[in-house]
């Protein structure tokens, strides 16, 4: 059984007792416990199911790439499925649930699946499940989805925030250990900026441990006194409990910051995503033990053998009381050592090597551990906990030596650096023979814009797993970054790091050496997703010989822990079963994150309101208060109509066009866009980006233009006003109004760099109103100020001038066909000079009105509207707009494009309007079909409808649409099938159903 | 070659799966193939195999760079669907549609399509007047797709917020059978069966110069030595420039990194594909339980497969709005992939300058969900010269301005 014992535990607190819940059972723990190290002291050796079998699951490592206990963790708004036992640190009240089982973790129906899993070798669904073929999407899909998945689904909106953190730094450091505070010393000792990031709640990473001396001190006290060294520079700002995630292109990487996990009681968001840009980083990310290859490997009470001497030394638990230690290296007898101090019973090390270790394996001799050189175990016997282990030769093929009756097994098969981030960007590993581990390849790394390698390893990350080369390799790494920056080093002491000898590791893929199908069978590579060693022989069996082949067809390394723990060992035996050496065989690809993180903090604060910021014109509230039935467009929203008590939204829309074209309307068309182009060359750039001949435009008169992409398709539309010789002010839809500043924008700076034009966006600057219909003029000469009369002010032209004290810009245009003053004021004064339009034009029945009754008035006209008329493939000659495509100009955007065979091809569908003949509106985006299908059997068409309302003027359905060589056709009936089986009938008309000659407009 | 079934397995299980085959073979070179296709991906395998299956045509080797479905069909979001606007666009991906329908049997390898149900969201006015348009260009097509209420939206995905502050959802566009299928047993199923018919899937063979004899094709020189052929396919979406530049001209593509992201696994939570164009971002859970998502691409050309970090953000922040329960799930991996964009952002499929050398390329981001229907098609252009499928997507139309444009109804993603 696991337990906690009297003596160690460097990280707890004993006096601070912490209760928490398991399952709804109420456990106690300590403060500084993990939530792992908590199960662990309450003899919870079983803590979840495996993915695939749903095999019982223990905890097997202390950190990071723990890959079985996995939790759901909190209640409510607040719970989060996934999450490792072995991250949690523990807090009063903490709520955890373990995963994938049912009915109970203990009991749990799916663990059929361990009893049939001969049945379910690797990609055995890829060969199955086919028949009958209905069946797969109606019963085999549903029930194969039920049983995967693994954590359980929040139901709840999130209740933390989150939030997102800038830093600029000359170096990154990631990794606190006794590499990453090294290295960090170094490169601040120079002068250099230094953030380290360290991902645990503690510094010094695994050394404290692992033992040792530092210039003759105890590992602790190096670690001390170096934070304090570092917190004490100026240069330097060191963060725990954040984890450097990614690395990016050009020195950009991602930290994660975990803020309140370990508290949730604290106020302040839950994560900080911290978005760095480092000129140099070192990575000193350590390193990660292998699990062996025996059978029976996954069985709860099974654990790496550094994670058990963590478990015993910083939490003060036994995860067991009489020990089996199997090895080929021997930093396992560390933990042989710890456990004996710690008063846990070591039955036995096996220790695969025949001529076993070096110092280390010295001492636990004398300390009376009993050692067994050549020795391995053959299997693990036990269900949900271990009861004891068959041990063998380790050259053979699992024949039972000996039995041993015992509760715990510490494992180790080497160490293989952490190179995620190194690898993320591009950086390479070599194969190292003797530690057999692939580490950084000095020569390939991350590159940056200037060619150097932008990531430094140091320490265990770089393959260095000896204290005094840890220290002296980061201490390199630190100058190395520095002065790779323009910094000098220091010439100081490196501190000197001393332990006990080591002996050669020797490379064991699978233990024993030969062991029968049926051990290996049992041998499991990912505990997660249940990949065993004959699962990845199988799949090179097959010719899944590539290492990504190999992933995909088995699932090695696809789980929750991206291979920290089956990757090395899964590709030594792919390599095995290829007989290639493992270099050529290679790795998966690395991916950020390093280990997962919050989508929550991955979005930061922008969610609800502030997921978008809203755009608001000076009007925005009056709207709101006035029964705004809200649009949006852009990142604005308009009001689509104002909606009174007791009226529909159509109503509205409808009471809205009668008033505006009988009486006074307003429109807040201060969204438009209104973009001031100046300069010498104003004229000419706008020539080449307008259809139209802008530069002979003469100041105080306006001019509508069409502007095309390069492709010759139609993209804006607006009235262009000429303010003096040098200054056009460009009006743009609602939508374009950034994209068509960042669109002239590109041309200046790309193409016409040495034109002598500026672009300025004053969307926001003015508030703009149209004031429309048969009452316009009367309002505006009852304010008084300016003389607005046809004469002085005639259609087409603008004027600067004073309306009733406000200083105002009135362009005479009309989007609507009747006598319309659009009037632009400074955007402070919008709602007063609105307030005041609607006060003095009460007794002219003003009334303002919103975009659909704007949008039926120019479809009353036959006005194009860009993306009703327009979708990306019309041209201005699809809309018989040829009189606003100047003949005399040589060139301009899209007019080469417009020449080719398709854009001139007579049979390009052109503008019409349509009238259904039962006076019915005609469905919105309907086809007119044609006689026969076309070569891939479907139906002809010969038009279609852009645009279709109904003209509350003329008391019945109008539509626009294209039509196949439509405006030749007039008079002839088209027939368009709608959706639900009715089909419409509508005759080709003019597309100007209202004012043909513009009589209203022009007064 | 054996065939796949339950009783198979059960029969491998008894003496602990030793006796199963290769899926496909793996053979040197031979001197000459009627047909080489440069490119073991989806595209050239299923063109590989449609050649076979429908033209007879076997004497054929797909070269492969690397490892047979590596590059995109590898790396997609692995959705299907056919709602697309343009009569040729429509065609083709419903042709892909439903051959996906019947493909794990007609290929004797499961690939879990699973017609789940794709829908996509319209979220301004404009987009619902977008959809509605393919809905009724859909109707006329064949293609079965309906516009659905904001209510039915939320009945068929019990996770979405459809009263968003910012964006409400108005409908939704949903094309009940489009779905999804597990993108590497796609390639894989397509090897296995090319190699049962006796092609040559070569790996690891890089071609490094395309020969010509008088305005013809005359064979490829490859790392595993010279190679002749009568007809060669050019089929390697991301780096389709490359080679057409061997081949003596140039593509209007380019090349940018497409990213995508996974959630760590959960219980089943969403059946069905959600797109939401306006807020930009598409989601679905695969059967292993992830939260499957695409973003955009990167604004920038590349070819390193990998994605910078700000589209994801934008991505993921857009679908925590759609789906707020996500706020509480982590990201587990962010990869990228290179995609081919022309001017259009539609295919092209079709002869080239140079005589009885064929080019199926960009994609762009629609790459997976057309394979069997471009491998159809393109089969058919190779082998008899001329395909109704591929027709409208030949080189030419660029020089027309003959574009076959779906950003009207598909906004971004497609």
């Amino acid at each position: 059984m696991s337990a906690r014992i009297a003596t160690q535990g460097r990280l707890i607190d004993r006096s601070k007792p912490i209760t928490f819940t398991f399952n709804g059972k109420r456990l106690h723990g300590l403060q500084g416990d993990t939530l792992a190290s908590a199960l662990l002291a309450n003899d919870q050796m079983l803590v979840g199911r495996s993915y695939k079998y749903h095999r019982p699951r223990g905890i097997l490592a202390s950190g990071a790439e723990e890959p079985n206990a996995l939790m759901g963790l909190g209640e409510g708004g607040k719970f989060e499925p996934n999450q490792r036992a072995t991250t949690t640190e523990l807090y009063d009240g903490l709520t955890a649930r373990s995963q994938n089982h049912w009915p109970s973790l203990e009991f749990d129906v799916g663990q059929v699946n361990a009893a049939l899993s001969r049945f379910f070798p690797a990609g055995f669904y890829y060969k199955t499940f086919m028949w009958p073929k209905s069946f797969w999407e109606k019963v085999y899909e549903p029930v194969i989805r039920q049983a995967a998945g693994l954590g359980a689904v929040p139901k709840e909106r999130d209740a933390d925030t989150y939030e997102y953190f800038y830093a600029f730094t000359d170096i990154l450091v990631i990794g606190g250990g006794v590499a990453g505070l090294q290295a960090a010393k170094a490169a601040a000792q120079t002068g250099a900026k230094v953030l380290v990031l360290e991902q645990t709640p503690h510094w010094g990473g695994r050394a404290p441990v692992d033992g040792g001396t530092v210039d003759g001190e105890p590992v602790e006290a190096f670690v001390e006194r170096t934070v304090a060294e570092l917190s004490a520079m100026e240069n330097v700002t060191l963060r725990t409990r954040a984890m450097g995630a990614g690395v990016y292109d050009h020195g950009y990487a991602l930290g994660y910051e975990r803020l309140t996990d370990h508290a949730p009681l604290l106020a302040g968001p839950r994560h900080r995503l911290w978005r760095i840009r480092a000129k140099r980083i070192i990575t000193a990310t350590g390193a990660i033990e292998r699990t062996l290859s025996f059978a029976g490997n996954d069985i709860p009470g099974v654990m790496l053998a550094s994670a058990m001497r963590d478990y015993v030394v910083n939490y003060g638990v036994a995860p067991g009381q009489r020990v089996v230690i199997a090895t080929n290296n021997d930093d396992a007898y560390r933990t042989a050592i710890a456990l004996k101090q710690a008063g846990i019973e070591v039955l036995r090390v096996l220790d695969a090597r025949n001529s076993g270790g070096g110092d280390l394996m010295r001492q636990a001799h004398e300390m009376g551990i009993r050692i067994d050189c050549g020795r391995a175990i053959a299997r693990v016997k036990g269900a949900k906990r271990v009861t004891g282990v068959s041990v063998c030769a380790h050259d053979g093929e699992g024949g039972a030596l000996e039995e041993v009756a015992c509760d715990a097994v510490a494992m180790s098969g080497g160490w293989s650096p952490v190179v995620h981030l190194w690898s993320h960007c591009g950086g390479k590993l070599i194969w190292d023979e003797t530690q057999a581990h692939f580490r950084p390849d000095p020569n390939r790394p991350p590159t940056g814009a200037d060619g150097e390698g932008f990531v430094v390893p140091a320490g265990a990350a770089n393959g260095e797993l000896m204290l005094d080369a840890v220290l002296s390799d980061a201490d390199a790494a630190g100058k190395l970054a520095a002065k790779a920056i323009g910094f000098k080093p220091k010439r100081g002491k490196v501190p000197q790091g001393a332990g006990p000898e080591e002996a050669p590791m020797m490379p064991v893929w699978l233990m024993p050496a030969r062991a029968t199908t049926a051990l290996r069978n049992k041998a499991f590579l990912d505990y997660q997703n249940d990949v065993k060693v004959s699962d990845v022989q199988l799949a090179a069996q097959e010719g899944y010989e590539s290492v990504e082949h190999t992933k995909r067809y088995t699932t090695l390394g696809m789980a929750t822990d991206q291979g920290k723990i089956a990757n090395i060992n899964g590709l030594a035996i792919l390599a095995d079963s290829l007989n290639a050496p493992i270099p050529q065989v290679g790795t998966t690809t690395f991916r950020p994150p390093y280990t997962p993180i919050s989508m929550g903090a991955i979005a930061g604060e922008a969610r609800g309101e502030i997921f978008q910021p809203l755009r608001r014109t000076p009007m925005h509230d009056w709207h709101d208060e006035n029964g705004a039935d809200w649009e949006p467009v852009g990142h604005w929203r308009r009001p689509y109509a104002y909606v009174r008590p007791g009226e529909s939204v159509h109503d509205a829309v409808m009471r809205e066009v009668k008033n505006t074209r009988e009486k006074l309307g307003l429109l807040d068309a201060s969204t438009l866009g209104k973009l001031i182009v100046k300069g010498r060359d104003a004229g000419k750039f706008l020539d080449m980006l307008y259809t139209n001949m802008m530069s002979t435009l003469k100041p105080g008169k306006c001019r509508y233009g069409l502007m095309c992409s390069e492709n010759g398709f139609l993209i804006d539309d607006g009235v262009v006003a000429r303010i003096d010789e040098d200054t056009f002010l460009c009006h743009t839809t609602t939508g374009g109004a950034d994209r068509i500043h960042a669109h002239m924008e590109e041309w200046l700076q790309c193409e016409w760099w040495d034109w002598q034009v500026y672009v300025a966006n004053v969307t926001e600057q003015f508030a703009q109103i149209a004031v429309v219909g048969p009452n316009a003029r009367k309002l505006l000469e009852k304010l008084g100020g300016m003389d607005v009369s046809k004469d002085a002010l005639p259609f087409m032209e603008w004027r600067d001038g004073q309306l009733a004290g406000f200083d105002v810009r009135v362009y005479r245009i009309s989007f609507s066909g009747e006598l319309s003053y659009e009037i632009a004021v400074p955007a402070c004064r919008g709602r007063a000079f609105w307030d005041l339009l609607l006060k003095e034009g009460a007794e002219f029945g003003v009334m303002p009105y919103g975009t659909e009754a704007l949008h039926i008035m120019r479809a009353e006209k036959g006005f194009i509207m860009i993306g009703d008329e327009t979708d990306g493939t019309v041209i201005p000659q699809d809309l018989g707009l040829h009189w606003a495509i100047s003949k005399k100009k040589d060139d301009y955007l899209g007019k080469r494009a417009q020449q080719r065979s398709h854009m001139t091809d007579p049979n390009r569908w052109k503008l019409v309007g349509l009238e259904t003949l039962d006076g019915s509106v005609l469905p919105d985006g309907a086809y007119a079909v044609a006689e026969g299908v076309n070569e891939n059997g479907q139906r002809n068409v010969q038009g279609r409808v852009t645009s279709t309302y109904f003209s509350p003027t003329l008391g019945r359905g109008i539509a626009m649409g294209l039509v196949l060589h439509g405006p030749d056709r007039m008079g002839e009936v088209l027939e368009f099938p709608g959706t639900d089986g009715k089909a419409f009938k509508a005759k080709i008309v003019s597309p100007v159903f209202y004012d043909k000659d513009g009589e209203k407009q022009n007064v | 070659m054996k065939r796949y079934s339950a009783f198979a397995i059960a029969r491998e299980a008894l003496r602990y799966h030793t006796g199963w085959e290769r899926a496909w073979t793996s053979p040197e070179p031979k001197r000459h193939y009627d047909v080489i296709i440069i490119g073991a991906g989806g595209h050239g395998l299923a063109t590989a195999y449609y050649l076979g299956k429908n033209y007879g045509i076997t004497n054929v080797a797909v070269l492969e760079k690397g490892w047979l479905g590596g590059g995109n069909t590898g790396r997609n979001t692995t959705i299907i669907r056919s709602n697309y606007l343009q009569d040729p666009s429509a065609a083709i991906y419903e042709k892909a549609r439903a051959l996906y329908e019947d493909l794990s049997q007609d290929l004797n390898y499961n690939l879990m399509f699973s017609p789940r149900g794709v829908m996509m969201l319209a979220q301004t006015h404009h987009e619902v007047r977008g959809y509605k348009r393919t809905a009724h260009a859909n109707a006329l097509q064949g293609v079965k797709t309906e516009w659905i209420s904001p209510q039915r939206v939320k009945e068929l995905v019990p996770i979405i917020n459809i009263d968003g502050p910012r964006y409400p959802v108005l409908g939704a566009l949903w094309q009940e059978r489009g779905g999804t299928a597990r993108h590497d047993a796609v390639a894989w199923g397509y090897a296995r069966a090319c190699s049962r018919m006796g092609m040559h899937i070569i790996q690891k063979c890089e071609v490094t110069g395309i020969r010509r004899e008088g305005g013809k094709v005359a064979g490829v020189d490859t790392t595993k030595g010279p190679i002749d052929c009568n007809k060669l396919g050019l089929v390697v979406a991301g780096h389709s420039g490359v080679l057409a530049q061997m081949a003596g001209f140039r593509l209007p593509v380019e090349s940018v990194a497409l990213q995508a992201l996974v959630s760590e696994p959960i219980k089943p939570c969403m059946d069905v594909v959600v797109m939401a164009n306006t807020v930009h971002g598409y989601m679905s859970q695969s059967d292993k339980g992830e939260m499957v998502i695409g973003g955009g691409a990167d604004g920038f050309n590349n070819y390193t497969q990998r994605g910078s970090f700000h589209h994801i953000e934008e991505t993921v922040r857009a679908l925590i709005e759609t789906f707020p329960i996500i706020s509480r799930l982590k990201m587990l991996r962010q990869w990228g992939g290179i995609v081919d964009m022309t001017g259009d952002r539609s295919p092209i499929l079709s002869k080239t300058p140079v005589e009885n050398i064929f080019i199926n390329c960009g994609w762009g981001t629609g790459g997976f969900k057309s394979i069997p229907g471009s491998g159809w098609g393109f089969a058919q252009l190779m082998a008899t010269g001329d395909s109704p499928l591929c027709r409208a997507f030949s080189l030419d139309r660029f020089k027309e301005g003959r574009f076959i444009d779906e950003s009207v109804a598909a906004g971004v993603a497609h």
